[in-house]
């Protein structure tokens, strides 16, 4: 409980800083676009926090991100129907998990090394895949694809299918259905003790009688196909995705929001609740940050300092209650 | 009377909720080796830990050769030559033994640049290594390199490397094999001729009887009493450490069929990184065997290969009499096979989680419904196994490595009896469990073997042993070195076990 304290009191704070820094901050529109990238973060929020409650780390996410964007446009451009293209894209993503993995697991390869070269890789694939690719682009290739990617665009990124305003932050509305699934296995079934156990004791949860690899290489894979989903909705919110950048830092993002929301680095700690609120920091602080008329030079300067500031009162939090138990 | 070279008098100590320490008094005359005695949460590594400069006394006086002391830390303690060795070494593995026996005492050139005197320290050190009887060649051996008896050993000559004149031992045999506790009583025996003084914690009776000059026995942080050395038996310690008479300590009311099945078959079971010889035994219905053996015998290997954690690679396992195919610990839970393993802390429970959690983890198939793990089941479960094992535990929340050594323990037994076992492989069942939880154990041993389970204990205590044992199997260097049936004797038990043959 006192975890998420420190990242809801830092959310508020954050808030309200906002809301007070320029009457526009507050408008609907604003909320509602912050919300949005708040959203796409947790969604990768959510797959690395899994793969840090079972005691692991996943540095490829960024990379898989990018790629499966670029894949998303090259396989529609390569005449794939938009609805088809997005089951495509989340199996890729799957499958680079499901690799992972096995590499982890069955290699028993540290999977900070994996993964680190599964940054590299994936992002070498994309640049091979193309440049730059944009819904313009593919639309302009085959208008016959331009009602559905505007309907896909309507539902995963909320954005009206005639003349592209933000209606609804759907990428938020994705986050909170799929932190809710996340919820219901941590919290009610088998599985989630499996992971709590892996995370704490790998040895103590095989003498029980788990198959700590299985469960293992499924927690990447979703951790991977979590991801790729983010491909779809960065390309649908995006005018464009180049190669050789987008999705970059994802990762960093993810564990950043993973660790604020109460994840231990260390395993076997983290609830969904936390999940989603330490995904929602960092779009406010940007956002805060923008509105404050900062150049943007500083933007990485500030946003470092202070999720450092945060991280530290959070400890000093901890600590005290830690004693006081 | 002389001067005792360390006297503690009427010391207190008081953390917050428990009087770990109440008024205890005792004596250490110079070169003599005193056994401190009791149970667990009796008050012996308090003691230890104000003598040596841990803790502060709340209350009561230390002398060190008729001098008062108050030491401000261990460092302290170390210098004025009261030096406590821990039961967990605190040697830095990656270092060679030479860094280790001057870490932060490293001989130095004068100067800011603290050049390292290489040459100086291992010369000194050549001279403390053959003190605690270690070959010279280890000098520049990295300490994880080592087996764990050596690192023992350079601990203590470590300590020596400063003028010591007392060395308290906490439980310094609890990881040694036969060879290297001998070697140990050689180098206190060495100590105790130069004057120095030794505290020795123990829990293992023959050594105490073996190496300390008296025992100083505690209960519930008082002073319970003293045996001089003749007086040194299991009886007179136990009813000092539990302040009555253990009647029915190894209590036996199941009586084994000698025509009762095999449940358990291990029939010349070869297993991968094991020894050339295969292993064969049997367990039968209802019985407790025993398994004797040295540290490093293979028994724990054996184990773990018939739950399935390590690789068979000749033989078979047979449950009923029906081939039993383990191929990882799943397969023999749910044959019904269940392993208590001999480091609970690692292999046994999740210590940071609750005790129902580590109750539930291995039930969680039998408590869920179509909705995920039902709460309801699962407290109802908790709360069974908590009464019926009388585990002392505030809830069925807490972290469970918060628990005494006897309590987790009783929650691994706990996590596999609501599976119902058909063989229970106990692994060192009592190990760091106090008297009075090891009673309940023993109890609960007899009561499943009555109800026909069939139950493998290995062991390497021997009072354990023949208290508990309807048959003993010994294994000597991998292999099945003898089985003995009707009465038992610990010197049958031992010939096998160091490669002597059966009379």
């Amino acid at each position: 409980m006192t975890r998420i304290l420190g990242v809801l009191g830092l959310l508020v704070a954050l808030y309200a800083a906002l809301a007070s820094s320029d009457p526009n901050a507050g408008r609907p529109d604003n909320l509602m676009s912050v919300a949005n990238l708040q959203g796409r973060y947790g969604v990768i929020t959510l797959g690395a926090a899994l793969v840090i409650i079972v005691g692991g780390i996943d540095l490829s996410i960024g990379a898989v991100v990018g790629c499966s964007a670029v894949l998303f446009g090259v396989l529609m451009n390569e005449g794939v129907h938009p609805f088809a293209a997005v089951p495509a894209v989340a199996l890729f993503g799957a499958t680079v998990g499901l690799i992972n993995g096995l590499l982890i697991t069955r290699l028993k390869l540290q999977p900070f090394l994996v993964t680190l070269c599964g940054m590299f890789v994936y992002r070498g694939v994309a640049r091979l895949l193309g440049g730059t690719i944009g819904q313009a682009s593919v639309i302009e290739r085959h208008p016959e694809f331009k009602d559905a990617i505007r309907t896909l665009r309507y539902l995963f990124i909320g954005k009206s299918p005639t003349d592209g305003d933000l209606l609804f932050p759907a990428q938020f509305v994705i986050l909170l259905v799929l932190a809710a699934v996340v919820g219901f296995f941590i919290r009610r079934t088998a599985y989630g003790r499996y992971w709590y156990a892996i995370g704490h004791s790998e040895l103590a949860a095989k003498y029980a009688g788990v198959n700590v690899n299985r469960q293992r290489v499924a927690i990447y894979t979703v951790c991977s196909a979590l991801a790729a989903v983010t491909g779809v909705l960065l390309f649908l919110d995006a005018p464009s995705v180049q190669s050789d950048n987008a999705g970059n830092a994802y990762e960093l993002y993810a564990i950043l929001g993973a660790v604020l929301g109460g994840c231990s680095l260390r395993g076997g700690e983290g609830t969904a609740v936390g999940m989603v609120l330490g995904a929602m920091v960092l779009p406010v602080l940007e956002n805060l940050v923008t509105f404050q008329g900062a150049k943007s030079d500083v933007i990485p300067l500030v946003i470092g300092a202070t999720l450092l500031f945060g991280a530290i009162v959070d400890e000093l939090i901890r600590g005290r209650s830690r004693v006081h138990r | 009377m002389t001067t005792p070279r360390l006297s503690v008098t009427a010391a207190r100590k008081e953390f917050p909720g428990v009087v770990a320490l109440d008024g205890v008094s005792l004596a250490l005359a110079p070169g003599e080796v005193l056994a401190v005695v009791g149970e667990n949460g009796a008050g012996k590594s308090t003691l230890m830990k104000i003598v040596a400069g841990v803790y502060a006394a709340d209350a009561g006086e230390v002398q060190l050769d008729g001098v008062p002391v108050r030491f401000a830390g261990p460092g302290a303690a170390a210098e004025a030559g009261v030096v406590l060795i821990h039961q967990e070494l605190n040697l830095a593995e990656n270092l060679t033994v030479l860094d280790n026996l001057f870490l932060g005492r490293e001989v130095t050139t004068a100067g800011a640049l603290r050049l390292l005197n290489r040459r100086e320290m291992a010369g000194r050190a050549a001279g403390l290594l053959a003190r605690v009887g270690l070959p010279a060649d280890r000098l520049y051996a990295r300490v994880e390199a080592l087996p764990p008896g050596e690192k023992q050993l350079v601990e203590i000559a470590r300590s020596l490397g400063t003028d010591v004149r007392v060395l308290i031992m906490d439980e310094p045999t609890s990881s040694l094999t036969q060879r290297e506790t001998e070697t140990l009583y050689g180098v206190i025996d060495g100590l105790k001729a130069t004057g120095v003084s030794v505290m020795y914690i123990s829990h293992r009776l023959a050594e105490v009887k073996r190496c300390c000059d008296r025992a100083v026995v505690l209960r519930d942080g008082r002073n319970a009493g003293e045996l001089a050395k003749a007086d040194i038996t299991h009886d007179n310690l136990v009813r000092l450490m539990v302040g009555r008479d253990l009647k029915q300590f190894y209590p036996k009311t199941h009586r084994p069929e000698p025509s009762a099945p095999a449940v358990l078959t291990v029939r010349g079971v070869r297993y991968r990184g094991g020894p050339e010889t295969p292993a064969s035994f049997d367990v039968r219905a209802g019985e407790v065997l025993g398994m004797a053996g040295l540290v490093g015998a293979g028994r724990t290997e054996l184990s773990e290969a018939v739950f399935g954690v390590r690789h068979i690679t000749a033989g078979e396992v047979l449950l009923n009499d029906r081939p039993l195919a383990v191929r990882t610990p799943r397969d023999a839970i749910e044959a019904g096979v269940l392993l208590v393993p001999e480091d609970r802390r690692l292999h046994g429970l999740v210590l940071a989680e609750g005790v129902g959690f580590n109750l539930s983890l291995p039930n969680l198939a039998g408590l869920s419904t179509a909705l995920g793990v039902s709460r309801s089941r699962e407290a109802e479960m908790h709360r069974t196994w908590i009464d019926r094992l009388r585990v002392k535990t505030p809830s069925a929340a807490q972290p469970v490595g918060l628990l005494s050594g006897g309590n987790q323990q009783k929650v691994v037994y706990g996590k596999w009896l609501a599976r119902g076992p058909k063989v229970l492989v106990l692994d060192e069942p009592t190990r760091g469990v106090d008297v009075g939880a090891k009673a309940e154990i023993y109890a609960l041993i007899d009561e499943l073997a009555g109800k026909g389970v069939a139950v493998w204990m290995i062991t390497s205590d021997m009072e354990e042993l023949l208290g508990m044992s309807d048959r003993v199997v010994v294994m000597h260097e991998g292999r099945v070195a003898g089985e003995l049936t009707g009465t038992v004797s610990e010197e049958a038990v031992m010939r096998l076990a160091t490669g002597g043959a059966a009379t």
